[in-house]
């Protein structure tokens, strides 16, 4: 499973869930992503980071379908796979939080929830009459919103406009941990919240790998990262330069790799690409 | 008030070690503070509920309406007058709900008379003129609706032109085409064949006529009700006109959506050119002109919001009634007729404003 273009130090036991290969992007003239690689293991939690342009985001958009790269390849599970679209990305249990958290706000948190994938009444109520299970999809939606801790939600039938900014991020995080079965991709997910929010969504990342679900997180946010993750994953420049264990660096020197202000082979680590 | 109950509510649903965690204020508190416990004003507290339910402003307005009009014109509070003001706002209301439809998409239609226009004239040509079947002449005037809308689709989607002006550029061609295949003549009543004029008829309850154009109409409000509250289709439609990204990113695929709500909206307005022939009595090709903008006022004073995915179909059925209630008050009054113009105008921008005020809330 682990190829040349992967780090060394990855040992073969490790299962890799989704993996890019020398994938290019480019818009225009501008190249976007210059043969980067991305690899995340099973049942791991691996941050994204790297500065403005680095290619983060057409790294993220690559692997949740909701571009396709002009190079490379991408495996799902080992098995080369193009994902065409973002509902193709969820057939196959990717599930993304988008920054901009792809919530209808005048629709209630059950429907949000399964909105694209909605329950259908057993028997002719549900063939013929194509009535929606609303009432298990919203035992559902509680049961979901319970299993990250947020079951203190009383009303799954209210619309998401009347929650706040940090609910709202709940809501979207439930959706993608509820059918999330391979990989969930968090984007930006604490970018627009306050501190205590912010928590709660570390304390979701959390609660999502503890089923065993690995997470990529893309965040500016080290703290964060170095509380969450097992891996960072340092994109520069539209390519992978480091993939490293939290623990074998430090946050300082983390972000002077990102900006460009030392390289991997200075402080001793391998280059990951 | 509002938080409170729901709080209530779960402190039943959970199991008893959630249910511990709730009281103390430093646990998770997850989704809890949806009002964050402050006391609401009356005001807000009204607005949240008229978030939650939209159809709580119309009605309000219609049952003040038929209380001051009864007070004060005897011959208001009538079974037969109210029948004769849901003749009067039948072909608007059925013409609302295609509207409906398609202003929760966040689009609008300014072609829904035109395209009426022209089914029943081609009813009316087939029928008539040319002697075919009226049964198929029904058909395939409905069937030039389907048409109309699918041809207003598919500008939409295809050539990404907005709705309005989308719409704009087909009233113009099917009003065009409706003066063309008419001659710009009506079929008089006497000409025009039995089926076409049935929904016209009607039967006695209580010593009042109702039409059986009233049941259709009524009929259909329940049906796309039902749609619009119970099917995939239906959350589809409210999902595309709150927010197209975020729609498209779950999985809908947007532009089918919004097709078939154009095809579906001709197939409604189709029916509705049968509405009109039997409500008239003859085949005119300029007996609604005016209706593409009463189906949207029907839309709005329904409480519906013209930015898209916020709005009941009933609304609608509620806003033509009023539209009727209004009409007919303020005639039986003894007002002149420029003054129901007058206060369609004060109900639509009102309408509007609050609408504005609640999606404030929702931001």
């Amino acid at each position: 499973m682990t190829t040349e273009s992967t780090a060394p130090s990855v040992p073969r036991s490790h299962e890799l869930v989704l993996e890019g290969r020398r994938l290019v992007k480019r818009y225009g003239h501008v190249v976007a992503l210059d043969e980067t690689d991305f690899e995340i293991r099973q049942g791991e939690v691996l941050a994204v980071i790297g500065d403005n342009g680095a290619g983060k985001s057409s790294l993220i958009q690559c692997l949740s379908g909701a571009v396709q790269p002009d190079g490379g390849e991408l495996l799902v599970g080992g098995e080369p796979t193009a994902l065409k679209s973002p509902v193709e990305a969820r057939r196959l249990g990717i599930e993304t939080v988008f920054q901009s958290l792809a919530v209808s706000p005048a629709l209630d948190v059950a429907t949000n929830i399964f909105l694209g994938r909605e329950l259908r009444r057993a028997g002719i109520a549900g063939s013929v009459f194509r009535m929606l299970d609303k009432k298990r999809m919203r035992q559902e939606a509680l049961g979901a919103m319970a299993e990250l801790g947020l079951q203190t939600l009383q009303n799954v039938g209210q619309s998401v406009e009347t929650l706040s900014g940090g609910q709202r991020q709940g809501v979207a995080v439930a959706r993608a941990a509820a059918f999330g079965s391979k990989v969930v991709i968090l984007d930006e997910p604490t970018a627009a919240l306050g501190v205590k929010e912010s928590g709660r969504v570390v304390k979701l990342i959390k609660d999502i790998n503890s089923r065993g679900i690995p997470v990529i997180l893309i965040s500016h946010n080290m703290p964060q990262i170095f509380e969450v993750a097992d891996r960072v994953h340092i994109q520069r420049l539209g390519r992978r330069i480091a993939l490293v264990e939290t623990s074998q660096v430090d946050m300082a020197d983390a972000v002077a790799m990102m900006v460009g202000a030392t390289t991997p082979e200075k402080l001793g680590l391998e280059r990951a690409s | 008030m509002l938080g409170l109950r729901a709080v209530n509510r779960s402190a039943t649903d959970l199991p008893d070690g959630e249910r511990t965690s709730l009281p103390a204020p430093k646990a998770p508190r997850g989704l809890v503070e949806i009002d964050g416990g402050a006391r609401l004003s009356p005001l807000q507290w009204v607005e949240r509920r008229m978030l939650s339910r939209p159809l709580i402003g119309p009605l309000a307005v219609l049952v003040i309406a038929l209380i001051v009009f009864s007070i004060v014109s005897p011959n208001f509070g009538t079974l037969q007058n109210f029948s004769l003001i849901l003749q009067q706002v039948q072909v608007i209301a059925l013409l609302g709900i295609a509207q409906t439809l398609i202003i929760l998409t966040a689009g609008i239609d300014l072609s829904v008379a035109a395209v009426m226009l022209l089914a029943q004239v081609v009813m009316g040509k087939l029928a008539v003129t040319l002697g075919l079947p009226v049964e198929f002449a029904l058909l395939l005037g409905v069937l030039v609706g389907v048409i109309c809308g699918a041809i207003n689709g598919l500008i939409v989607t295809k050539l990404n032109i907005p709705p309005f002006i989308a719409t704009l550029g087909t009233l113009s061609i099917f009003y065009a085409l409706n003066i063309f295949i008419s001659d710009g003549e009506s079929v008089p009543y006497a000409e025009v064949p039995a089926l076409l004029t049935w929904l016209g008829t009607g039967f006695q309850v209580f010593g009042t006529t109702f039409t059986y154009g009233q049941v259709l109409t009524i009929l259909m409000f329940v049906l796309f009700a039902y749609i619009l509250r119970s099917t995939a289709w239906g959350t589809h439609i409210y999902a595309v006109g709150d927010n197209l990204e975020a729609a498209r990113l779950s999985g809908i695929r947007v532009n089918r959506v919004l097709m078939s709500v154009y095809i579906v909206a001709g197939l409604i307005i189709g029916v509705t050119a049968w509405l009109l022939i039997g409500r008239i009595g003859s085949i005119s090709p300029t007996a609604g002109a005016s209706y593409n903008l009463a189906s949207i006022t029907a839309v709005v004073i329904g409480g519906t919001s013209l930015f898209g995915g916020r709005g009941r179909i009933m609304g609608t059925l509620l806003g033509a009634v009023i539209v009727g209630v209004f009409s007919s008050g303020l005639s039986l009054a003894g007002f002149d007729n420029l003054w129901q113009e007058f206060t369609i105008g004060i109900l639509i921008i009102g309408a509007v404003a609050v609408d504005q005020r609640l999606r404030k809330i929702g931001r």
